[in-house]
């Protein structure tokens, strides 16, 4: 994207101008680049919890039998791993961290809609953090649900529910939040001349997004209080015993939880989308069409639920109609793909770390989504419901998917988010470490699933040892693979970064790295095509 | 992106509007008493829904909002019903 940035004379965001300093001015930020980076402090806590508490269940399953913990407490750890994983890190994830940092820089803006509303939202989300942690550690002992809280268990366990439920709540507000300030920041905000169709992909990605949050969130919200209401009052909304109906806790539980796979995937297609074309300097292939999909993802996303309950006694009809909504899904994720595909296809390809990641997305995302189709399908879902294929395809699209293209997006944007370069050699290690060790743990989950192994069970039977020991090793590979990726962004020798390193086109690559706190003096100038490489 | 649009409601208007949303409350409390037995669900949803479409169109100024704004609505709403109504073609076929 070429034009005039009209660039401020002030220092960067990352020094403290105002009346607070040090972390006081942080905590009171209204500025949207530091909240991505306070979003990106908590996510990557929280990440380091979430992924040893991964680690300690691979150890456990290195054999059958109890090694070192109870399935009570297994039971406790893969619901904390879930509920950490899931709500406090891939939901809201790249959406709040990038959403955030990047994307009112993409369409011209100097902050979001409302920047208070935005510091709120992250506010909320440590408070409905704490309150996720405080419910492992008081009541009857941490819940053992699992993060689905599926009634009617969750409405007569004694574990501590209703905390964990109420943290989930809050953070869920903080999500529609976020949301509404990213739906009307993209209408209102836009730099004059900037037409929807002039927009950068991403943006594009962060507002199917919103509206996902802010149309499904609230289902979830619902939900939860009927749980709560359900184990105070006795209210029979689930439990058959009090006249209630479990499956109508897995329609109105998928009803937001199937889109929610989309606010974490969507804004990772966003990632991939900046990164292949700078990278291959290559205009994106398919613009309108990478633009739409991700509103039929949106779209057609909310009507897809019923595919996580084609076991649970729905009606032939409903599970019909949900198996054909889900293969039509597959179409503009497929569209995607293609098109990323397409922009490679005789680009001059430049094999820097963020393009490592957004090609092992494209892999990993592919073998997750083909996987999907075997569970979409009526008849072999029943073979693999409930098992570790089940796990093994969640992950691949989840971790495989949403993680890589967060890393991606970090290496991408780091020179811009903090002024300087790390090691490429060292990052391209880490990738290998990562790439490697991502697949040997979650591959052999798919074999040993269609042959029967159970998945949230503590043990198992002899024949899965071996799948159960190569997945663990690579669970520590893995994690090998992490420390080195963090070390290597948290040392402070690094290079100093110019404003364009990749040589990318959109707005954020005109500014100075880091940016000024007030991005544009002016507001820029609009090319016809964001993506102009030709 | 969009110009102002300024618009002032009359008073009369939002005497009729709420006289209608208080009507419309009668039957909402009414229904029950009626026994309609599986329609009392419905007639009650629809009852709901065309208070709210009420509030939305003169409360919140949509009939005023620029056309790009309608759509939006119009679309959730879409949404919304396509969701309850898969949901509940469950409860029926099964």
């Amino acid at each position: 994207m070429t034009g005039n940035t009209n660039l401020h004379e002030e220092p960067s965001y990352l020094i403290d101008t105002g009346k607070r300093k040090g972390i006081m001015a942080w905590l009171t930020t209204t500025d949207h680049k530091r909240i991505g980076l306070l979003y990106l402090w908590s996510i990557m806590v929280f990440f380091i919890v979430g992924g040893i508490l991964g680690e300690t269940m691979r150890t456990e399953l290195f054999k059958p039998g109890q090694q070192f913990y109870g399935p009570q407490t297994y039971n406790a750890i893969f619901t904390l791993h879930g509920l950490i994983m899931i709500f406090l890190i891939v939901i809201p994830g790249l959406s709040v961290v990038f959403g955030n940092f990047v994307m009112p820089i993409m369409i011209g803006a100097n902050d979001v809609a409302f920047p208070r509303l935005n510091l709120f939202a992250w506010y909320l989300y440590i408070l409905g953090a704490a309150v996720v942690v405080i419910s492992q550690f008081t009541g009857n002992g941490p819940p053992d649900t699992g993060w689905t809280f599926y009634a009617p268990y969750s409405t007569q366990t004694h574990t501590n529910v209703i905390a964990a439920v109420s943290g989930a709540f809050i953070l869920g507000f903080s999500s529609i939040l976020t949301g509404i300030n990213f739906i009307v920041t993209i209408h209102r905000l836009r730099t004059p001349g900037m037409g929807f169709f002039k927009m950068p992909l991403l943006p594009w990605a962060i507002y199917a997004t919103a509206w996902i949050q802010v149309l499904a969130t609230p289902v979830i919200g619902i939900t939860l209080l009927m749980i709560i209401a359900e184990r105070m009052f006795h209210i029979g909304f689930f439990d058959p015993a009090l006249g209630g109906d479990p499956v109508l806790y897995q329609h109105l539980f998928w009803i937001y939880s199937h889109p929610a796979v989309y606010i974490m995937i969507l804004p990772a297609m966003g990632v991939i989308t900046e990164i292949i074309p700078t990278f291959c300097q290559k205009q994106i292939y398919g613009y309108k069409a990478i633009a739409i999909s991700s509103l039929a993802i949106a779209g057609v996303g909310y009507f897809v639920w019923g595919h996580h309950m084609f076991t649970s006694g729905m009606s032939k009809e409903a599970i019909w109609t949900f198996s054909l909504l889900t293969f039509l899904v597959a179409v503009p994720s497929a569209i995607k793909v293609f098109n990323w595909v397409a922009t490679m296809y005789k680009g001059s390809i430049d094999l820097k770390p963020p393009l490592l990641y957004a090609i092992a997305f494209i892999f990993l995302f592919s073998i997750g989504g083909l996987t999907g189709l075997i569970q979409g399908a009526l008849a072999t879902d029943i073979q693999v419901h409930d098992t570790s294929f089940v796990v093994a395809h969640f992950h691949y699209i989840i971790f495989g998917g949403v993680g890589f293209a967060f890393l991606g997006a970090i290496h991408y944007w780091y020179p811009k988010m903090f002024g300087r370069m790390y090691n490429i050699r060292v990052a391209n290690v880490a990738w290998g470490f990562l790439f490697i060790g991502f697949n040997l743990l979650y591959f052999p989950q798919f074999i040993i699933g269609i042959e029967g192994m159970p998945r949230r069970y503590f043990d198992y039977l002899p024949q899965f040892t071996w799948a159960q020991q190569i997945s663990t090793i690579g669970g520590y590979i893995l994690g090998i693979g992490f420390i080195i990726l963090i070390v290597n962004l948290f040392r402070k020798n690094g290079a100093k970064a110019t404003s364009n390193p990749w040589g990318g086109k959109t707005f954020e690559w005109q500014l100075p790295s880091p940016p000024p706190m007030e991005n544009f003096a002016t507001p820029p100038a609009v090319p016809d095509n964001p993506y102009d490489y030709d | 992106m969009t110009t102002e649009v300024k618009h002032i409601t009359e008073y009369p208007v939002y005497a009729k509007v709420l006289i209608g949303l208080l009507v419309l409350t009668t039957f909402t409390i009414l229904v029950p008493w009626l026994d309609l037995t599986a329609f009392t669900a419905l007639i009650a949803l629809v009852l709901a829904s065309t208070k709210a479409g009420i509030v939305m169109t003169y409360f919140m100024h949509l009939k005023v909002e620029y056309i790009l704004l309608k759509i939006l609505v119009i679309m959730v709403l879409a949404i919304y019903v396509s969701v309850i109504i898969l949901t509940f073609s469950d409860y029926i076929f099964r």
